[in-house]
């Protein structure tokens, strides 16, 4: 079975912040909640405590990038850019400061209801220009979250799983590339985050049911290499579809139409996430089950994709293992 | 930089360009220089530690904005001098000083006169609200409220990195409605940035006419007080009360001079206007013709003979 990793973050950060003085650990009152109340108490000198107050937490550190360091916020992605957005704009994106924005509880990953939950988040990142947005599938790219992060020439949104992670993949997030998980020659399904998971688990059936999937995981969302992705759609008959822990538009959902629109590609394309609607609280696998974003989702979408019932029903699902996944990703450059 | 003038003279050349400008382009924004010729013209000619401008006294057209393909992008800080430890750092805020901003730069040597005749011009990055690129200016502030939580951050960037350099702010009373104006006082009272400075143009005044009218926002500065600022109040005219304010010790909090201003100051014929001043445009070539005599008198100028436009 797939390997549990408990709190991946806390030790990432902490490991790599020591090893670059010029990080700053900035929290508005969510420290224990996104894992850095280790590092707090451990670096006090390389932590700033800014309560609850996003707007000023977001130009103090426009102001601290001015300053030469580097800092990482830590909050709920929510509280990165729907209070503190004129001051995102403003104070970090339009100047460019390195400001690494690490937005914990994207999507449906907290049973806080509307208020906690980013679901539009990546909509918003990606029509900020100078922005880059990353997405964290696994255990191991938590781990290198960081890094991969402060690896940006500007500013980064990053969604940042917390707790218990499972482990999916063995190599570190190169930035601007995108894992091909299987290279079947039917359906392409393009995942980000908490979906590819569920596409692991559907996929045994889809095999099994005779479909050849083709599976691609997304950790950076923007920039985006169109071209590789425009490869892989051309590389399979029926067309594309994408499973989203976000809204329909806007997320990878929209950034794939837009991709297959600019290139004037004929193929299919069905978007799978939240269909304009908030989601509301509950557990996780409650609400991908009730908002139609887990694996039994996804092999609806595939059997209408290629207009045919394949009969999958959710023992298959739950029979299915998920194995660890050996990176096949094609050394692409931004 | 050494000073050829006294900052008195600062100030009513301040006044005269904005004026001038004014009567020129039909209109602009001549109440802030009322009420604000003195602490600008304080901060560049005395008070603010500037090293010489590192950018042409004539400002380049506008360059682009910030982008990972734009490699020569710059602000424009370098009307302030480099930003190096020992030198103090300025942000206007309120970006809709900027006329008056672009003023000082000239008045104190530091902007040549033909920049003025750039603002608000297509091309121009003499902007009519102060912009990143903009002479004198180093970040964006036009959206109001998020100066002072950049300069705490600078600040305490700053006192981090051991520089002696001061982060000065030059703000306006509005901007206390603004609760992110809150939020930075309170933080940097909390996390004790001292070397961080503000002058408030307390004119009582903003878009929609005066903040009585608006928005009552009650004693300032017994509320800056409250969240853990020192704060003084002063007569924002009186140069010498700015000069003995800087000097309040305010160890572990952010010093916060309250500069109590008139928004007729030197142009009493605005206050016909009263009490909507923000941007005084003309309401007929009659009132342009009075003004253009009445302000000029008051102001020790000739008319301006601005033509047809």
């Amino acid at each position: 079975m797939v390997e549990m990793v408990s709190r991946p973050y806390a030790g990432a950060f902490e490991k790599y912040a020591v090893a670059n003085p010029e990080v700053l650990c900035l929290s508005a009152d969510l420290t224990s909640s996104c894992e850095v109340d280790g590092f707090r108490d451990r670096h006090p000198d390389q932590f700033i405590s800014l309560g609850m107050a996003e707007q000023n937490m977001m130009s103090f550190a426009g102001g601290l990038g001015l300053a030469g360091f580097r800092p990482f916020l830590h909050t709920f992605g929510v509280f990165l850019y729907r209070r503190p957005y004129d001051q995102l704009m403003a104070s970090v994106a339009y100047p460019r400061r390195k400001v690494r924005l690490m937005g914990f509880l994207p999507g449906i990953t907290t049973p806080g209801g509307m208020t906690h939950q980013a679901i539009e988040d990546i909509s918003v990142m990606r029509s900020i220009p100078n922005m880059t947005i990353l997405e964290t599938g696994d255990a191991t790219e938590v781990e290198s979250i960081c890094e991969a992060a402060d690896s940006i020439d500007g500013p980064v949104y990053c969604r940042v799983l917390r707790g218990s992670v499972p482990r999916l993949f063995d190599t570190p997030i190169k930035v601007g590339e995108m894992r091909e998980l299987a290279h079947g020659a039917d359906v392409l399904i393009v995942t980000a985050g908490i979906t590819t998971e569920e596409a692991l688990r559907a996929r045994a059936a889809l095999e099994a049911s005779g479909v050849s999937v083709r599976h691609l995981h997304l950790h950076t969302i923007k920039p985006f290499n169109a071209q590789a992705l425009l490869d892989h759609i051309a590389s399979v008959r029926h067309g594309v579809v994408t499973l989203e822990n976000h809204v329909t538009e806007g997320g990878i959902g929209s950034l794939v139409a837009e991709t297959m629109a600019d290139a004037g590609v004929g193929k299919r394309l069905i978007r799978l996430g939240l269909k304009d609607t908030y989601a509301h609280g509950g557990s996780k696998p409650y609400l991908m089950r009730f908002y139609g974003l887990d694996a039994l989702a996804l092999t609806r979408g595939v059997e209408s994709l290629i207009g045919q019932p394949l009969g999958i029903s959710e023992d298959d699902l739950d029979a299915a293992r998920v194995d660890a996944v050996h990176s096949l990703v094609k050394a692409e450059a931004l | 930089m050494l000073n050829s003038k006294t900052t008195d003279a600062v100030a009513l050349g301040i006044r005269r360009r904005v004026f001038e400008h004014s009567i020129r382009n039909n209109g602009g924004y001549m109440s802030q220089a009322c009420s604000a010729a003195e602490q600008i013209a304080w901060l560049y000619n005395e008070e603010l530690k500037l090293g010489q401008p590192t950018l042409p006294m004539i400002p380049k057209p506008f360059g682009g904005v910030p982008s990972a393909s734009n490699p020569d992008y710059h602000t424009g800080a370098g009307y302030n001098g480099p930003a190096a430890p020992q030198f103090d750092r300025l942000f206007i805020a309120p970006a809709h000083y900027a006329l008056v901003a672009y003023a000082a730069l000239i008045e104190v040597g530091r902007m040549a006169p033909e920049g003025l005749d750039m603002f608000n011009k297509d091309g121009s990055s003499v902007e009519m609200i102060g912009a990143e690129h903009s002479p004198g200016m180093e970040v964006h502030n036009g959206t109001l409220g998020i100066g002072l939580s950049t300069a705490a951050g600078l600040a305490w960037g700053r006192k981090r990195r051991g520089e002696p350099g001061r982060v000065w702010v030059f703000m306006s009373d509005g901007e206390v409605q603004e609760g992110q104006t809150w939020e930075a006082v309170q933080a940097a009272a909390y996390h004790g940035i001292d070397n961080l400075y503000a002058i408030m143009d307390v004119n009582a005044q903003q878009c929609d006419g005066a903040m009585s009218s608006v928005m009552e926002v009650g004693d300032i500065r017994a509320k800056l007080e409250l969240f853990g600022a020192r704060a003084i109040d002063i007569d924002g005219h009186d140069l010498d009360a700015m000069r003995q304010a800087v000097a309040e010790p305010h160890d572990g909090r952010p010093l916060i001079i309250l500069a109590h201003t008139s928004p007729f100051r030197g142009m009493s014929f605005l206050e016909r206007r009263f009490p909507r001043l923000h941007y005084v445009r003309f309401k007929s070539e009659q009132e342009r013709v009075e003004m253009n005599t009445e302000i000029a008198r008051e102001l020790g100028v000739e008319p301006v003979a601005y033509g047809e436009h």
